[in-house]
This record gives C-alpha cells, structure tokens and sequence, in this order.
C-alpha cells in the first residue's frame, strides 16, 4: 500500500526578459529551447510544442516528423499563468490517465526582470504506473544518464 | 524538514553518488559498500543516512547488520530524476528568455 506522498518538484528563477517576452519565449517559443535530450519519443527529437489554448497538446516531433503526446495544456493565461499535464506513465509512454500538474507562474519584478516558478505536483500519481519505469532507472544505462546529469549540475554550481 | 530540495541535495555530494550507484546494482550491507570505497564506515553510515532521509534508499535489518537498497517504492528516485529534468530545462529556457533580439536568428526582422 502506498503511503508515500512525495513532496512536489519546485523550481524558480529569475529571467533577464519582459513578463511578456518570458511568456512567449516559453509557449509559443517552446521548440526553440527545450533541451533534445527530454524526449520520450523512439526517434531523434527535431522540435517540440505547446498548442497554446486549454485542451491543447504538449509534444515532441521526431526527425522522422514522428509526433509523441507528453501532455495536455491545463491552463493557458498569457502572460501570468500556464499550467501543463504532464502524462507519462509505464514504458515511458504517454498515458491519458495518468494526470500531473506541472504549473508555471510569471510574475514581473522589474522592468525587464522576470520570476520564472514551477511546480510539479501530484507526483505520487506516477507511482502505480511508473514501476516499470523505475527498473529502467535502474538499469545501469538509466542511472548513468542521471548521474552524469547530477555532477554536471552539482559541477556547474 | 523541507523534503523538496533534498533529494537533489543529497546526491549533489560525489562520494554520495557512488554509494547510490554501488546500491543500484543490488542491495548491500554498510561494511560491503565501505570496502569498495576509500571512505571510513562511519563515513558511509552517515552518507547513507542522508540519502535514506532525501527518501532514495531504505534499509532493512539482517541480523546484526542494516542492508540498504534503492527505495523500492521507486518514488524518491523519480522526485530525484524529476528534479534534475526541470533544472536542466529551465536553465535551457532562461537562456533562449534573455537572448538579445536583434542577435538571434528566427526572430521577425528587425532593422
């Protein structure tokens, strides 16, 4: 029985761009920045997007033009609030019934001064379905990957 | 105790690290992971406890001794990987934010 509840992922930071530029670059300008190694996808990952009304999709495009779902948009507010589902479940698949929250806030400091802040939440959903994946963790590849994420971040800071 | 940064805390240390790694390939006794390492026990007891309370390992006990592994629950490990996944894009989006305009490729022309 699972009685854990994982505490959510919380991230902030602060942005050198407008609230309105911090928005945009985000959401519609999604495929220019998220990182090509986040992907779910068989293929090579050539751009990414988010459909930006409620309802709308959250995905990866392959070299191939393969598209994989991650999610689903929640929430489209411009420029203040979005909040997307992020929807991975066994096999590292997309998977409509499994919903977490992944809600980003935009709020101006300043001109030209922007605070970036995510959570995702509901993460003890991922537990049923993410057995599998877990194993996957654990094989030697999957750690790997995370560890060699872990020293370079711990490196860089 | 704010559990939120703790996972990535915990392994931020590289002697941490290792001990994680020695546990993902199987479930080991302190003394057994100590010796593979050029850390004292003690040393090895207090890392483990450390990744125990970030919520990566368990430990049972086996007779005399405590046997830790990887959180079975998988949990912890996944907050951990979620983590790490958000940092990595987020860095990647501040850089595109704060990219100057007129410098960058792809935008509308600017003159």
């Amino acid at each position: 029985m699972r009685t854990i509840k994982p505490a959510p992922v919380r991230r902030s930071l602060e942005v050198k761009a407008s609230l309105e530029r911090a928005f945009e670059v985000f959401t519609t300008g999604f495929g220019r920045w998220w990182p090509h190694s986040h992907t779910i996808g068989k293929g090579k990952l050539k751009t990414a997007v988010i459909e930006p009304r409620i309802g709308g999709r959250w995905y990866g495009e392959d070299e191939d033009g393969a598209t994989t779902d991650w999610g689903r948009v929640l929430a489209f507010e411009p420029p203040s609030r979005l909040m997307l589902a992020w929807q991975i479940g066994s096999d590292w698949r997309y998977d409509a019934e499994v919903i977490t929250e992944v809600e980003i806030r935009f709020t101006s400091i300043a001109a030209g001064l922007t605070l970036v802040e995510l959570e995702h939440r509901n993460l003890e959903r991922l537990g049923d379905k993410f057995e599998e994946v877990r194993v996957t963790f654990e094989s030697p590849n999957g750690w790997g990957m995370i560890m060699k994420l872990y020293a370079a971040a711990a490196e860089a800071a | 105790m704010t559990y939120a940064h703790d996972a990535l805390g915990a392994l931020a240390d590289p002697t941490r690290r290792r001990i994680f790694e020695r546990l993902s390939s199987g479930p080991a006794a302190v003394g057994e992971i100590a010796r593979g390492l050029p850390v004292s026990r003690p040393a090895v007891s207090q890392h483990l406890k450390a990744l125990k309370q970030a919520g990566l390992v368990t430990d049972r006990p086996e007779g005399t001794r405590r046997v830790y592994q990887i959180d079975p629950a998988g949990l912890g490990a996944v907050r951990a990987w979620l983590d790490q996944f958000w940092l990595v894009a987020l860095d990647a989006f501040k850089v595109e934010a704060e990219r100057d305009d007129k410098a960058g490729p792809g935008e509308g022309g600017h003159i």
